[in-house]
């Protein structure tokens, strides 16, 4: 514990930064509680793993190959995202915006794959509904893809942002939060593609 | 069950309207509401409540709006608490009680569900709201704006609550909702939807309060308060943020893997197709256990703020009672499987579990201990906050004595789910969480409004929910060892009746207690010029909040006061350091109100009234419109102003003149009522 004060106080009277500063803070702080919630969807995932009802286990469903290209799409998404942010903080806004969409589109793909999966087990007959595995399966990955598309309609607005009113300190803050949460969302993959994908196929 | 695209599941015959009981409830609740609202019309109030209140950023507002909103869900869970009560005491053998199970069962889950969620969480939110910026010296919370839309995520769930009971029925399934019984296929009704949405959406509410006040605690304290030197109830509420961050996301899973198994046919707590019920009990539990120190921590704050107070000392142990908190919440982390020893984990587990829950103990008894030696040798003033405190302590450590009881797991088994265990979590609620929120509604109340409140229908009040706790349920711990499982809707055995009809006639008193509490804001409303607190510093207490006049200007301090004692207060009135901030000023930046909060409110309570009733397009709509809201805000770049140093000083003045001159205020008032 530290004895020593964080003198912010004075912050919201006299500097401009320390608002946006505890709103990069405080959106750090919700990502951690979104980092609870996603180990509470892998707990209920690995509690449920095995129970597959006479349903396909995971080995039968996955595919390797599709999830990696997956994979890919995503982290690419996300080394964009990097040179938007490098753009950012040399005011540059045209070069910002086109960083942001491939990362944007990337994304998209990556979602775009993701619900192809999904239609094509729930086609097979191996829906949410199949099994406690496949609700597991479902829950988990559905909630990250869920997270994604959220980043991806918050990409958007901040673009028409950009656009409309170029760097100031509050698209700058906003844009430094979206960059936290896109990174946050390959952590949580890397560990969905290890935990669901790669110990599934094992 | 049909379903039809504009009103979904939705039905006339979803009102109750064959039951008397409800109907009559329903009657009187609209009727009431009527009049409130035909009055407030009259009285030309829309516009100021509005301006002033609903849409009000400022952390004191809010502070009051929940408390006004917890009180107001208090009296309906207490009225499902005199039903329980009423209906046990009379079905007993051929005597079959006034309500049908089905009735019966909704009742006592929706009591569990108000009291926990939106009565002690909204009280704790408020005070914490009212009185933490004042504490640390701060002007507002981190996240103004994220303040007022907590605040009505609260009230839009607290709603859905209420529609419940006129619109379709609530939850059959008690408060903690366990499947398999709150599956589709065994209460396919909306009872269980309705407290799965209502839970989830003010669950949100919660886990956004929790961070803005931890980023504030941490973030925006005066200069020279390092951590060691905060208020105890900033200290506690700290942990307290820590804990619902922690916790509360884990209860958003919980209700979302249910909302699937209801919703989408899927199979995470089902009994067929790979599910696992135990699964829920576990991961409900895990934020249900530290829920429990959620909202006890901050009435413990509270009392410790209370007993220094009136006991004209500091307080005894401060280190000790912040390392006693930051344990008591590392512990509750790890005692969670003590709600279902029963489950069959083994022995081990079991052993594990109880122990850890014994340990707890050990840093509450430091705290006790700490409680009464700082009143030991102290001057001690008897006001209505301190006798809350006084009454807590000792009922307190009963209940924390049959606590460790229920956490042998030989015992347990015995009295699981029995009226024992019923008896045992109101020994610690009451006195834990409820004495503490009150004793910091009658502390806190004259920084809130300017007057205090009236002592003599203060301490009846106390003295009807002592003797009326201990009447209404030392005779459930009887019942418990008698065998008597908890939620019975009728019974055969009658040796149990006499006991309930104890338990029923202490329930009265504690009826008693409360209507004591309407007259002690009544009548210290009519007389508030004779209780005007003029000094600020009415009780004489230490902390930073009692440096400025009651009720403060808006903007709590013209100049952010320096700390440099634990005591910021007393070590000025020791040292003679005048609090009052003198000219010149500088400017202040405040953030402007914003009418977003009451209309994201608003959306969210349509998409849980959509989710519960299947109807879709309301559900898109109200998604639709919610992330407009949140777009269009975050579009906003007009958030906040400036006030110039010339306005300050004349708000200023106003906020010392009006503290002071209470007969001129007095003249005022009654030229307005005029």
């Amino acid at each position: 514990m530290s004895d020593t004060t964080l003198d912010n106080h004075h912050g919201h009277a006299e500097h401009g930064h320390s608002p946006l500063n505890n709103q990069l803070f405080g959106f750090w702080l919700y990502l951690m509680t979104d980092c609870i919630l996603f180990a509470s969807l892998f707990a209920t995932y690995v509690v449920l793993k095995n129970n597959n009802a006479g349903g396909p286990t995971g080995h039968e469903i996955f595919e390797l190959r599709y999830v990696f290209l997956e994979t890919m799409l995503l982290l690419f998404s996300s080394f964009f995202n990097g040179f938007a942010m490098i753009n950012l903080s040399q005011n540059k806004v045209k070069q910002t915006v086109q960083w942001l969409i491939p990362t944007a589109l990337f994304g998209l793909g990556f979602i775009l794959m993701e619900i192809n999966e999904f239609s094509r087990l729930v086609i097979e007959g191996n829906g949410p509904d199949r099994s406690g595995f496949l609700s597991g399966f479902f829950g988990l990955v559905g909630t990250h893809g869920l997270h994604v598309s959220v980043g991806l309609i918050w990409m958007t607005v901040m673009i028409v942002q950009l656009l409309q009113k170029g760097i100031t300190p509050g698209v700058r803050s906003r844009l430094l939060r979206l960059s936290l949460f896109w990174h946050f969302l390959d952590v949580v993959w890397i560990g969905v593609f290890t935990v669901v994908y790669l110990m599934g196929v094992m | 069950m049909t379903t039809s695209a504009l009103f979904g599941r939705l039905t006339l015959d979803a009102i109750p309207y064959q039951n008397p009981i409800i109907m009559g409830t329903v009657g009187t609740v609209t009727i009431l509401g009527v009049l409130l609202v035909a009055w407030l019309t009259y009285q030309r109030r829309w516009a100021y409540l509005w301006n002033e209140w609903f849409t009000s950023v400022d952390h004191k507002r809010i502070g009051v709006m929940y408390i006004i909103f917890s009180v107001i869900m208090m009296l309906r869970g207490f009225a499902d608490a005199i039903m329980m009560r009423t209906h046990q005491a009379l079905a007993q053998g051929m005597g079959q009680g006034y309500l049908p199970p089905e009735h019966y069962d909704q009742i006592f889950s929706a009591h569990g569900t108000i009291m926990i969620i939106f009565v002690a969480m909204p009280f704790f939110i408020g005070l914490m709201n009212f009185v933490v910026p004042l504490q640390i010296g701060a002007r507002d919370v981190a996240y103004p704006f994220l303040n007022s839309v907590s605040f009505w995520l609260t009230v839009a769930s607290g709603l859905l609550v209420m529609v419940s009971l006129a619109v379709g029925d609530f939850s059959q399934a008690g408060w903690s909702g366990y499947p398999p019984y709150s599956e589709l296929k065994f209460s396919p009704s909306t009872g269980v939807d309705y407290w799965m949405w209502s839970l989830q959406l003010g669950g949100i509410g919660t886990l956004v309060t929790g961070i803005n006040f931890f980023v504030t605690i941490l973030r925006m304290r005066a200069p020279g308060m390092s951590l060691m030197k905060m208020p105890i109830f900033t200290w506690t509420i700290f942990v307290t943020t820590v804990l619902i961050m922690f916790s509360f996301p884990v209860l958003t899973v919980t209700l979302a893997l249910l909302a699937m198994d209801r919703y989408l046919d899927m199979h995470f707590f089902t009994n067929d197709f790979g599910g696992n019920q135990m699964m829920f009990a576990n991961l409900f539990w895990i934020w249900g256990h530290p829920e429990v120190y959620i909202v006890v921590l901050p009435a413990f704050g509270i009392f410790s703020e209370v007993v220094s107070t009136f006991s004209k000392k500091r307080l005894f142990g401060y280190a000790s009672m912040v390392y006693a908190t930051i344990a008591i919440a590392i512990l509750s982390f790890v005692v969670w499987l003590h709600h279902f020893f029963t489950m069959g984990s083994g022995a081990n587990v079991n052993a594990f579990f109880g122990i850890a829950t014994m340990i707890i103990a050990v840093p509450t008894g430091v705290k006790v201990f700490n409680w009464l030696f700082t009143m030991y040798r102290g001057r001690i003033e008897f006001t209505t906050a301190m006798m809350w405190s006084i009454g807590f302590i000792i009922t307190f450590a009963v209940g924390g004595m049959t606590g460790v009881l229920l956490a042998v797991p030989g015992a347990d088994f015995m009295l699981h789910n029995s009226e024992f265990l019923v008896a045992h979590f109101h020994n610690m609620l009451i006195p834990g969480a409820l004495f503490g929120y009150f004793a910091g509604y009658n502390f806190w109340f004259p920084k809130m409004f300017g007057f205090r409140l009236d002592e003599k229908w203060g301490k009846r009040s106390f003295w009807s929910w002592l003797v009326g706790f201990y009447l209404a349920f030392m005779p459930l711990y009887a019942l418990g060892f008698m065998g008597m499982p908890r939620r019975m809707s009728h019974y055969d055995n009658p040796y149990w009746q006499p006991y309930l009809i104890v338990a029923l006639l202490g329930t009265f008193l504690i009826a008693f207690g409360i209507f004591s509490q309407i007259m002690q804001l009544a009548v210290s409303i009519r007389q508030r010029h004779a209780l005007r607190d003029r000094t600020g510093d009415i009780w004489g207490s230490h902390s930073l909040e009692w440096s400025i006049p009651s009720p403060p200007a808006f903007y709590n301090f013209a100049k952010t006061p320096v700390v440099e004692d634990l005591y910021a207060f007393t070590y000025m009135k020791e040292n003679g350091i005048n609090p009052r901030a003198t000219a010149p000023f500088a400017p202040i930046h405040m953030p402007r109100n914003s009418s977003i909060g009451v209309f994201l409110g608003l959306f969210t309570f349509t998409l849980g009234f959509g989710l519960v009733w299947h109807m879709w397009w309301l559900v898109v709509g109200s998604l639709f419109a919610i992330l407009s809201l949140l777009v269009m805000r975050s579009t906003d770049d007009n958030v906040d102003y400036e006030l110039s140093p010339q306005q300050v000083a004349v708000y200023e003045a106003e906020a010392y003149q009006s503290a002071n001159q209470a007969s001129g205020q007095h003249a005022a008032d009654l030229a307005t009522q005029g």
